[in-house]
């Protein structure tokens, strides 16, 4: 009978599990600390800008999304890297934990920014070099999500998927490259959305707000590997006891 | 047998295939062309118009096209078992995507050059002052097939047929699309080159991994 | 243009997209969780 390699002992999994129990409702407490401090410091205590008045207060909300969506396909590949090399059994279930939660914060930056451009700069969208990358981001996390659905070996969609977000992420720099290329092309002036200085009492709630969403971003990654390892647990004592059922049949 | 003759043995298989069944080989050139008369009809068929935006439909019209063999593109070999008899020679299953990259690459390039006159005339652009973007078709053309093929290993035996394909290839296909497309520019060609041959360095190895874990 | 209403739904867009994701983690979890046992 022929089972997934590393879950033999259930070692690493079980551990993961005891270990990611203790410290989720602190991770979350901890988020929700830190976003309540950033975001009523940027809501109501931080000064407006001095040009664009307070619709820059969408900053605190937007840049750290854009930051962690960034930052969150990055971790998706490399542990998907980490997955082909070390054959690590936890790597490959972290594409389906992750692209969801990078997707959704890809989305809030998108969204935010439009609101964001609409009152600074009069439009509900421009292709900006940044926010421009940032929907092809968004469609790159898509691709991730859509292939790692689209078999019903669902570890065979994993690997895919990993794979995929390994080739995503090598483009991610040229993409990146060739879209601020193309804008200073094609766009007379490059509409920047962020100023072009922070000013230090705008830089601590944008920090601590920062610091808050990323928290949370692991804590949703964390509850979702949670869900995925329940999963996969059921599933093998499911095909377990069919075999077994075959045997004595 | 030596890794050059090999990788000749296998695109003359793949070549010896599409000339058995033409009509999936002019397919795309074909659907190239429908492209280029959907805009026509969509814009309003004002020539000076359509000579302006002729380069940047073109360019979509090529990467459209070039999604339509990627589905099949490794499905016929894992049907007939040619994946597990190669793997059972020991031939590297990155063997056969180079060898598919190049023979798809062909297959896609030269039809493509050859309705390239009758696509431009019918955008109301001289094709006589066409050379560079016919080049720069010719190039990015070969990224596009290099993206087909690790799309096409990707997503083998996968849901979502050509809607799946689309998502997965038009993001990463982007760079190419716009140094080709921003001909005119300083140093598009050059950046053209580089996004093409990294692509085409990367094609056979992504392929080839995604062939392996197909297999399991 | 008033930028109030702009902010708020920033910030309300970003309570709704992100706090879904939140409780629907959460739940799935759970849910998970119970037929583990």
């Amino acid at each position: 009978m022929q089972q997934s390699p590393g879950w033999h002992g259930l070692a690493n999994p079980h551990r993961f599990q005891r270990v990611s129990a203790l410290i989720l409702p602190w991770l979350m407490a901890a988020a929700l600390g830190f976003l309540a401090a950033g975001l009523f410091i940027g809501l109501v205590v931080a000064p407006p800008d001095y040009l664009q008045g307070p619709s820059v207060r969408i900053m605190y909300v937007h840049v750290p999304a854009a930051w962690l969506s960034l930052g969150g396909y990055l971790g998706m590949a490399i542990a998907a890297l980490a997955a082909r090399v070390w054959r690590h059994p936890l790597a490959d279930l972290s594409v389906r934990a992750i692209a969801p939660v990078g997707a959704a914060f890809a989305a809030v930056c998108l969204l935010t920014g439009s609101l964001w451009g609409r009152p600074t700069w009069g439009t509900w969208w421009v292709w900006d070099g940044r926010l421009t990358s940032m929907l092809v981001l968004f469609l790159l996390y898509l691709g991730v999500i859509a292939l790692a659905h689209a078999y019903e070996d669902r570890s065979r969609g994993d690997r895919a998927a990993g794979l995929l977000a390994i080739v995503g992420v090598i483009n991610l720099p040229i993409i990146k490259y060739s879209v601020e290329w193309w804008n200073t092309l094609h766009q007379p002036a490059s509409i920047r959305l962020s100023g072009s200085t922070i000013h230090a009492d705008m830089l601590q709630p944008l920090l601590l707000s920062a610091v808050g969403f990323a928290l949370l971003f692991a804590g949703v990654v964390l509850m979702r590997m949670r869900a995925l390892i329940a999963a996969q647990k059921k599933a093998v004592r499911l095909r377990r006891k069919a075999a077994l059922a075959d045997a004595g049949a | 047998m030596t890794l050059p003759a090999l990788l000749a043995r296998l695109v003359a298989r793949d070549l010896a295939r599409a000339v058995a069944r033409p009509a999936e080989a002019l397919l795309p050139p074909l659907f190239f062309l429908l492209v280029a008369i959907l805009f026509a009809f969509a814009l309003g068929g004002e020539a000076g118009l359509l000579a302006r935006v002729a380069g940047g439909v073109l360019w979509v019209a090529a990467l459209l096209a070039s999604l339509l063999p990627v589905a099949g593109l490794y499905a016929a070999d894992w049907a007939d078992g040619t994946l597990d008899q190669l793997a059972v020679r020991g031939i590297a299953p990155e063997t056969l995507a180079a060898a598919r990259l190049l023979a798809s690459a062909l297959l896609l390039l030269l039809p493509l050059l050859a309705v390239l006159v009758p696509a431009l005339l019918l955008l109301g652009v001289d094709p006589r002052g066409a050379g560079p973007l016919a080049g720069a078709l010719a190039l990015g053309g070969l990224g596009l097939a290099a993206l087909a093929n690790m799309v096409g290993a990707l997503t083998l035996g996968a849901r979502g047929g050509g809607g799946l394909v689309a998502l997965l290839l038009v993001p990463l296909a982007l760079p190419v699309l716009i140094f080709g497309a921003g001909l005119e520019a300083a140093g598009a060609p050059r950046l053209l080159a580089a996004a093409v041959l990294l692509l085409v360095a990367l094609s056979p190895l992504v392929a080839g991994t995604a062939l392996r874990l197909a297999r399991g | 243009m008033n930028q109030l209403p702009f902010i708020i739904a920033a910030y309300a867009v970003a309570l709704v997209v992100l706090g879904g994701l939140t409780l629907s983690s959460f739940l799935w979890m759970r849910r998970a969780e119970r037929e583990e046992e």
